[in-house]
């Protein structure tokens, strides 16, 4: 969730973003380090592909390695919402994902 | 000890890491430098996934670096591999995310002294009529069927759509035209990530400049460049097409490759045989992502020439707008090469690194038989850029390679730290080198200081023997993305 807004905030202000729209967000993975990546491509691919931006996420559930979630956004406006750059892709270069003291963190590094 | 204490001269700019089993290497480490550039902060990274590529299954010779090396993911940046067509593996992450990433120079009559007034109004048409990226769309939106046309057909299906010049197809690696391209191996995903970005330059480090020739000399000449003379650098790649198929790849290795028993050092690293059903769709899906960068890089040079052409009221042709050469520095190719006193089909990895072949090869056009293959290499936005040509040496040492620009000398996020993008704009502009950036922040990443120094880099190139340097170029506009 956090690193979805993270990833969001690379490519343009989230607090420019009005949540007028509620979009479903599906990943899955082969293990957990796999199931962040492909979540935030999921993300980014609507972002590209789809033309919404975001400015909220939430998970409604993880089970095993699957994730179920959602996006608040709108269409993006390039004349209101002023894009810092274009993500290529979440990598798998040195990404790290700890569970500790009832949370995650994770590192990644995206291709821009 | 890093991995920089391992090096051993061998050569005029030349090292060596030697091969080490204990660490998993199939052969040494070659890297082209000189102590000046191997000492830099982040060679010791760069060096360690040198090694990590000298492990790739059926890798021949070396793991090469060329001068420009830096920290990448999976392989270096400058990284090149060759790997054994019938043993060896192909590795998405040895051509990177921005598959066919590259560079073309067009060239014009036009001398500096017939720019200089109509400067702006020239790079404010190159700014309206060229797409950038997120935000804005691409002048073109293909159907399904042209989309799978041009990743199947390359540019010669472009000139259908009455997109470039018939002429300028023979100034591409491959015609214009990478074989073995199968859409159907490209995923509904890049399709519609695409879709709408044909002729979109993208942003980051890609750029379109107007630069004049400051230096130029040995071939120069017969290539038709000379000095004075105003060209025009177009620097993108396969945009989100390429980016989903190098992402889509990396997930199906990593799913197959326990099956073929090889667990690589570096998750970015993944691979697959090239004989396998994972490796040969990946490779069909890489030359779709190639044809579709080389079309965009062609569709943005018409509307180059259609921005000059009513900028001077005159015609793209008597303006002698022909494209001097258009090269791909994120690519894997078969080529044949000498291993040891056979030739030998080899898959070579060019990860940041330019093809650098001389005339007397196959896949270089005939028009270019005595002077090689032009070779461009953008520096950055303060300093200048180079054209060179490819040399019957480069396939004896790096598989006819060279390098593929300054490489960084500073992350982004340093150089975001340390250099305000409204000011680098001023200060560019009060050197004479107009700019125009979609974010003012993300010109301070591609700012001059974040970069080594390009002339260096070239230099090493030369007294490798890797490639000729033949012209010298500085940007008098810059359109960043």
């Amino acid at each position: 969730m956090n690193c979805a807004r993270g990833m969001m905030s690379l490519v343009l202000d989230p607090e420019s973003v009005r949540l007028l729209e509620r979009i479903e967000i599906k990943a899955a993975g082969r293990d957990m380090e796999s199931l962040l990546v492909s979540w935030l491509e999921e993300i980014l691919y609507r972002v590209e592909a789809g033309g919404t931006v975001f400015g909220e996420f939430g998970i409604e559930g993880i089970e095993g390695t699957v994730a179920s979630g959602w996006g608040w956004g709108e269409p993006l406006d390039p004349r209101k919402h002023d894009i810092r750059l274009e993500i290529k892709a979440p990598t798998y270069h040195m990404l790290e994902l700890k569970e500790g003291e009832g949370r995650w963190t994770a590192r990644i590094i995206f291709d821009v | 000890m890093g991995f920089s204490g391992l090096l051993r001269e061998i050569g005029e700019y030349t090292w060596e890491i030697p091969r080490d089993p204990a660490r998993g290497m199939r052969v040494p480490g070659v890297i082209f430098g000189d102590r000046g550039l191997l000492e830099k902060s982040d060679t010791d990274n760069a060096l360690q996934q040198v090694v990590n590529v000298a492990c790739l299954p059926g890798i021949v010779k070396a793991s090469l670096a060329m001068p420009d090396i830096h920290w990448g993911y999976g392989f270096p940046i400058g990284g090149v591999a060759a790997t054994a067509v019938e043993e060896g593996v192909v590795s998405p992450g040895g051509v990177g995310y921005d598959i066919s990433c590259g560079v073309r120079l067009i060239k014009t009559s036009l001398s500096r002294g017939d720019v200089r007034k109509r400067l702006e109004r020239l790079l404010d048409m190159l700014e309206a009529g060229i797409p950038k990226g997120l935000g804005s769309s691409g002048r073109i939106s293909l159907e399904r069927r042209e989309i799978e046309a041009l990743l199947t057909g390359g540019a010669r299906e472009l000139l259908r759509l009455g997109i470039g010049w018939e002429e300028d197809l023979d100034r591409m690696e491959e015609g214009g035209c990478y074989p073995g391209a199968d859409p159907g191996k490209v995923s509904e995903r890049a399709m519609k990530r695409g879709r709408n970005q044909l002729g979109t330059l993208g942003s980051g480090n890609h750029f379109i400049e107007i630069q004049v020739v400051d230096r130029a000399g040995g071939a120069a000449e017969r290539l038709g460049l000379y000095e004075g003379q105003v060209v025009v650098m177009v620097h993108s790649g396969s945009r989100g097409l390429g980016h989903q198929v190098c992402a889509d790849y990396i997930e199906v290795m990593g799913a197959a490759l326990s099956g073929y028993g090889y667990e690589p050092p570096d998750r970015q690293l993944v691979c697959a045989p090239i004989r396998s059903p994972e490796g040969r769709d990946y490779l069909a899906a890489m030359a779709c992502a190639a044809n579709f960068a080389m079309c965009n890089r062609e569709a943005m040079t018409h509307w180059v020439r259609e921005a000059f052409e009513r900028a001077f009221g005159s015609g793209t042709r008597k303006l002698g707008m022909e494209l001097l050469y258009d090269v791909s520095h994120n690519l894997a190719k078969i080529e044949e090469h000498h291993v040891g006193e056979k030739k030998t089909p080899l898959l070579v990895h060019r990860k940041g690194a330019t093809r650098s072949f001389p005339g007397n090869r196959p896949e270089v056009a005939d028009i270019f038989e005595e002077t090689g293959q032009p070779v461009i290499i953008p520096g950055d936005m303060g300093s200048c850029s180079f054209v060179l040509v490819g040399t019957e040496e480069s396939l004896q040492k790096s598989f006819g390679s060279t390098c593929h620009g300054a490489g960084r000398a500073m992350s982004r996020k340093a150089a975001k730290k340390r250099i305000r993008g409204d000011r680098l704009k001023e200060r560019l502009e009060e050197e004479g080198i107009l700019v125009r950036a979609g974010h003012l922040p993300g010109l301070a990443e591609e700012a001059p200081e974040a970069y080594k120094d390009v002339e260096e880099i070239v230099k090493i190139c030369e007294g490798a023997g890797l490639s000729r340097r033949i012209a010298r170029t500085r940007p008098i506009a810059v359109l960043k993305g």
